[in-house]
């Protein structure tokens, strides 16, 4: 599978990630190397199988299941304290009302 | 006192013995390892205040005449994407460069109140993605055994420490083989225990259904001590599980005799260089202490890497959305809008490798691509975990390689992402099904480069693994 420039600046723009002319000349090339690798997964048969999401271990449905009780969390000064930006208790970010 | 060899035991017995205290313990380890790390980069940060405050815990119970606990007074280094609260933790990238988490994960809390003294943070790629240390932000991490070569990734910096000697043991991570490769690169002992047998809570998620936390020790039996004390449900992680924790250091006793092992045809095949030679000799060593080996068929091994790394990008595109500037310390300033300050603070943020993966991994779930590449790699992975289940209904354990090569040079395939994703080969199908698999040291190449043998069992089943790690590494010791 090869991908071309538009395709690579799609994804890119649906991953959020700002990337450099050069970037996305390397990644047309390294990632149509790569998906070409990945197309060796047509060659076995998955027909009938299920799709794996997860590890499956044996175990009670409820087994994760506890009491609702309330117990103390983070507090908005801890969660907060790694904000690049903090204010009033809230993170803050650049206006995102745009005209 | 040489503690660049001490084990588990040791130090207990050095503490109850008083000839040394804790304190003094730590600040030696502290000492040594800060002395040692230009020569690795193993650690990117010491944490001496909060190991000196677990060592004063250790020395008072001790005084007091109270059980210190199993870890008592033991030096453990962390790697870098396990939370600490109040020390710095990067995942090895410079978006995290600043960050200082609030709460501690689950693991940690378990190492202190078993006596641990965390001494500081280690070298990993970013974001535990690599096989080689190279995508750290902070520079890569040196093999202690030839510093010219890598240490195996991504927990490359836990691994070094190890077996430099700065810690006792250490904690890593392992998504499809971050613990087991740098072991065996390294020359340690390193542990992906079952999938869920370890909380993730506190873990940085990269590709949340293959992430495990295990143990690295010179030891099985270190290695096995550190596990039973991290191990077990946690209410804060809803993918631990409830299954008992057996006392693994007291199932070390030797009895290996009758015990069926499987030696992949898939595996060993291409494997003609000095590993594979070091791996059938290890193979008839355990044949020699009883074992009786036969040969089993993991035919899915072949599409092991492409399955992999097709859900583990997804996953990881998934999990990494996270970093968008608004609340993990990194911002880009060059931003007016909310949509420029996510773009720029990830383009700005994220190194390459990491880039290369959430862009794989937005590719194969994006519209029109996921029933092609997700949907079939869950398939294909779910045909991977038969064939060790149908393997288990044969034989008792897996032995295996780790990696089809010991330690590379720095530099040589950091240009080849394809080639770099070969080198999981052996340690991904173990990942991709959940169960339990190491690396033990099994001898060095003409070079004295370390190479490991993997070892493999059913879910849960460490007992079994651990049991035939320990008998095999006796014979090395004599």
């Amino acid at each position: 599978m090869k991908i071309g420039e538009t395709e690579v600046r799609y994804v890119a723009a649906l991953a959020n990630l700002a990337l450099t002319d050069a970037e996305i000349a390397r990644f047309q090339s390294e990632l149509s190397g790569i998906l070409e690798y990945f197309d060796k997964l047509n060659e076995i048969d998955t027909s009938g199988v299920e799709p794996m999401a997860q590890v499956l271990l044996a175990a009670d449905p409820a087994a994760t299941l506890r009491e609702d009780v309330p117990a103390p969390s983070l507090g908005s000064e801890a969660a907060l304290a790694n904000a690049p930006q903090a204010g009033a208790g809230y993170f803050k970010v650049p206006k995102v009302i745009e005209r | 006192m040489e503690i660049a060899s001490l084990t588990i035991a040791a130090v207990r017995d050095t503490l109850l013995s008083r000839r040394a205290s804790a304190v003094e313990l730590a600040t030696a380890f502290l000492d040594f390892a800060q002395a040692e790390n230009p020569r690795t980069n193993a650690f990117l940060h010491f944490c001496a205040e909060r190991a000196l405050a677990a060592a004063r815990r250790v020395d008072d119970a001790i005084a007091r005449g109270e059980d210190p606990g199993p870890l008592a007074g033991v030096p453990i280094a962390v790697k870098d994407v396990i939370l600490t609260a109040g020390v710095h933790t990067t995942c090895g990238s410079r978006l995290l460069e600043r960050f200082v988490p609030p709460y501690d994960a689950t693991a940690i809390a378990r190492l202190e109140t078993a006596g641990a003294v965390i001494i500081g943070k280690t070298n990993c790629d970013e974001f535990a993605m690599g096989s080689s240390n190279e995508n750290s932000a902070f520079g890569p991490v040196r093999n202690p055994i030839a510093p010219d070569r890598v240490p195996g990734g991504s927990s490359g910096g836990s691994a070094a420490a190890v077996a430099q000697g700065t810690a006792v043991a250490a904690l890593g991570s392992d998504t499809g083989g971050s613990i087991r490769q740098p072991a065996s690169f390294c020359g340690v002992v390193g542990v992906t225990p079952t999938y869920g047998r370890v909380s993730r809570y506190g873990l940085t998620a990269f590709a949340s259904s293959l992430d495990h936390i295990g143990p690295f020790a010179r030891t099985v039996r270190d290695a096995a001590t550190v596990l039973r004390v991290v191990a077990g449900r946690d209410p804060a992680d809803a993918t631990s599980a409830g299954a008992p924790v057996p006392d693994y250091p007291s199932l070390l006793d030797g009895r290996v005799k009758g015990l069926k092992l499987g030696l992949p045809r898939e595996y060993l095949k291409d494997l003609t260089s000095e590993t594979g030679d070091l791996i059938h000799r290890a193979a008839a060593t355990l044949e020699s202490l009883g074992c009786e080996l036969r040969e089993i068929s993991l035919p899915a091994t072949d599409y092991a890497i492409a399955c992999y790394y097709v859900i583990a990008t997804a996953e990881a595109s998934s999990n990494l959305a996270r970093y968008d500037g608004v609340r993990y310390s990194a911002r880009s300033p060059h931003s007016e809008t909310l949509a420029d300050m996510y773009r720029n603070t990830r383009g700005e943020g994220f190194g390459a490798e990491c880039k290369r993966r959430i862009m794989l991994g937005t590719y194969v779930l994006s519209h029109g691509y996921y029933d092609a590449y997700y949907l079939k790699a869950q398939r294909v992975r779910a045909l991977i975990a038969r064939d060790f289940a149908k393997a288990f209904e044969q034989v008792e354990a897996i032995v295996a390689p780790v990696s089809p090569f010991p330690a590379f040079k720095l530099g040589e395939k950091v240009d080849d992402p394809v080639a770099m994703y070969l080198s999981d080969v052996y340690t991904i199908t173990g990942s991709l099904a959940g169960i339990p698999c190491m690396s033990v040291p099994c001898g060095t190449t003409a070079e004295g480069l370390p190479v490991g043998m993997q070892i493999l069992t059913r879910h849960f089943d460490e007992a079994t693994m651990f049991r035939l790690a320990d008998a095999y590494e006796t014979t090395q010791r004599r």
